[in-house]
């Protein structure tokens, strides 16, 4: 390949630090199952328990707090399922009716967990949000009048506007009722401060693979005291809450990647603020016709998400992928359904206008260089497809 | 499908989405003899194709585009705009959708409706032709006749549906609304249904 890639999809994943890839090389020789009683065994669990403490430590928890798993989808699985287990023998699962509440804007993995929640008769309320993405507290104040709320489910920073949360907030109403409050905060770990403390959450899911960490990992943080069902049933690793031979080398980069964003997460988000603010001001200024999605402040510092009128989203991002530069769409042609993003149209955005979205989310190595490239490909690209185009035609009518 | 450069559809789309051919540049310069619009930019999807025509021949002598779509529905209305340049208005308005895809080298099956959309618009745009000439008895209307009673769905959504991915009963139920009332049309749509992936997409394992 001649030609430099910039990526710019960094809420898609990211790449593996360099000092995690050191990590995880040395890791490779620690091969013991931590389950066993001699030398090998111990070495192994010695690392899983230290890198648990690194982890919780990060975000204000106890170590036997944080449960760890394959990903953040079985992450927020784990907790949305956890009230609908039949088994006599679950602490869990409750006979009488159930209902749970969300939102409209949630990662598939928790729209496709509670929509499996609704087939098996539990009711599933799905919280509006404003056209920036936040959600309408009024109406969760309402929806737990109900008594048969036995959890409530919110984001906390989206993957595809960056809007993020009053989690603070909406714990303390939601507590008020004595529910429990889970957040996928996948997003949000390792780019903004996150305190379960703080937030006062329940449950609480991450990922590594969005922080500079290996991919097939993801931790659950679950309070002390909080009733809890595995998802996995089996051994008895992770104190029996997640069975299956832990991913060692995984769970030793995931750590490694929190480390390593404890030294670099806050000089990061400042900087990246700054390019995001750099493309905003220069796509304003460069195309017409142009709408910023998402919060203009409570937004994840990295990700712009912009439509372009009359250009359609999957076009502009292969233009964009044929000169080397990777961004992501909420266009429903890239997702291999027929509906654009879900995410866009809860905001109010016209499906239109959702087609011709982009997500452009930069990281730690994302340079002032590169935005300049993108800035200087970009209104030729959106000219090209909006010449082409019969949406923008007609409109200019 | 052909693929030798890892992208994600074949070459031939790649090249006429990188080089889209017969684009329609200036709209009112354009002195066309038929023109049609199908698709809404709502669902993703608009095509426009003009054409002009020899008429004491019959033969289209050009054929110009735009497209509000994805790659594939980029390159689908370019392709369809050379195929069609010096074919007879007869030839041309029994392109299918299956065509059109073989000549892109192949379509994943999701984007099967950006080709299906090309050739409906080329023949909006013929039978549009025909109307401008004074002889809308020639007008060939869309094939649509309706399967279900209750619901009002015709043998075109059943079609439709197949391009969009459907393949079992149950989902050309949940697609259309098909049969959800009386379910007197359940084994015509069954049947419907086979037709029309064998149709386009015989050559695959189902």
């Amino acid at each position: 390949m001649d030609k430099k890639i910039i990526y710019m999809d960094h809420n898609a994943t990211t790449p593996l630090h360099p000092r995690v890839k050191e990590e995880m090389s040395a890791m490779m020789d620690v091969f013991g199952n931590p389950s066993s009683m001699h030398s090998f065994g111990r070495q192994a669990k010695r690392r899983i328990e230290d890198a648990r403490e690194t982890i919780a430590g990060f975000i204000a928890a106890k170590s036997d707090e944080i449960v760890f798993v394959g990903s953040g989808s079985e992450a927020n699985n784990t907790v949305l399922k956890l009230f609908s287990c039949c088994s006599h023998r679950c602490a869990v699962g409750q006979d009488a009716p159930r209902e749970v509440i969300t939102t409209r804007i949630e990662h598939p993995c928790v729209m496709e967990a509670s929509h499996c929640l609704r087939d098996q008769g539990i009711k599933v309320h799905y919280l509006d949000v404003d056209a920036q993405g936040k959600v309408n507290k009024d109406q969760l104040k309402t929806l737990l009048l109900s008594d048969k709320i036995l959890l409530v489910s919110v984001m906390l920073a989206n993957n595809e506007i960056g809007t993020i949360q009053d989690i603070k907030e909406i714990a303390r109403i939601v507590h008020e009722k004595g529910i429990f409050l889970h957040t996928d905060a996948v997003q949000a770990v390792g780019k903004i401060p996150v305190d379960v403390n703080d937030l006062g959450v329940d449950f609480l899911s991450f990922s590594a693979h969005k922080i500079y960490g290996p991919k097939g990992v993801g931790a659950l943080y679950v309070r002390q005291g909080v009733p809890f069902c595995p998802f996995i049933h089996g051994g008895h690793q992770e104190r029996g809450r997640r069975a299956g031979t832990e991913n060692t080398i995984g769970i030793v980069g995931f750590a490694k990647a929190i480390e390593m964003r404890t030294e670099e997460m806050h000089d990061e988000h400042q900087r990246l603020l700054r390019l995001k603010q750099l493309m905003k001001d220069d796509i304003q200024k460069k195309i017409n016709d142009v709408y910023f999605n998402g919060h203009p402040v409570d937004s994840l510092a990295g990700t712009l998400n912009v439509s372009f009128e009359g250009a359609e989203g999957e076009a502009l991002l292969l233009y964009l992928d044929l000169e080397g530069i990777a961004v992501s769409t909420g266009s429903a042609c890239a997702s291999g359904s027929l509906d654009p993003s879900h995410v866009l149209l809860a905001t109010g955005v016209s499906a239109e206008a959702a087609h011709g979205s982009l997500r452009i989310s930069l990281g730690r190595e994302t340079t002032e260089e590169e935005v300049s490239c993108l800035l200087d490909k970009l209104p030729a690209i959106v000219k090209k497809v909006r010449g082409m185009s019969t949406a923008y035609s007609m409109r200019r009518k | 499908m052909e693929n030798k450069s890892n992208w994600v559809y074949s070459d031939v789309v790649k090249e006429h989405f990188m080089n889209p051919r017969n684009v329609l540049e200036d709209e009112s310069a354009y002195a066309d003899d038929g023109k049609g619009v199908v698709g809404n930019v709502k669902c993703g999807d608009q095509m426009m194709v003009v054409i002009k025509v020899d008429k004491e021949k019959g033969v289209i002598t050009d054929c110009r585009w735009k497209t509000y779509g994805c790659a594939s529905a980029i390159a689908s209305t370019s392709i369809l705009s050379e195929a069609v340049k010096g074919m007879t208005l007869d030839e041309a308005f029994h392109i299918s959708p299956k065509d059109i895809a073989a000549r892109l080298g192949g379509l994943p099956e999701h984007k099967i409706h950006c080709s299906v959309l090309g050739d409906k618009a080329l023949r909006a745009a013929i039978n549009d032709y025909y109307v401008r000439q004074g002889a809308p008895e020639k007008v060939v209307k869309e094939k649509a006749r309706i399967i279900c009673q209750c619901m009002n769905v015709t043998d075109q959504e059943i079609e439709d549906a197949v391009l969009e991915g459907v393949r079992t009963y149950l989902s050309l139920q949940e697609h259309t609304k098909l049969g959800t009332v009386c379910g007197q049309c359940k084994g015509e749509a069954i049947q419907l249904m086979q037709k029309y992936i064998q149709e386009h997409f015989g050559d695959k394992k189902l």
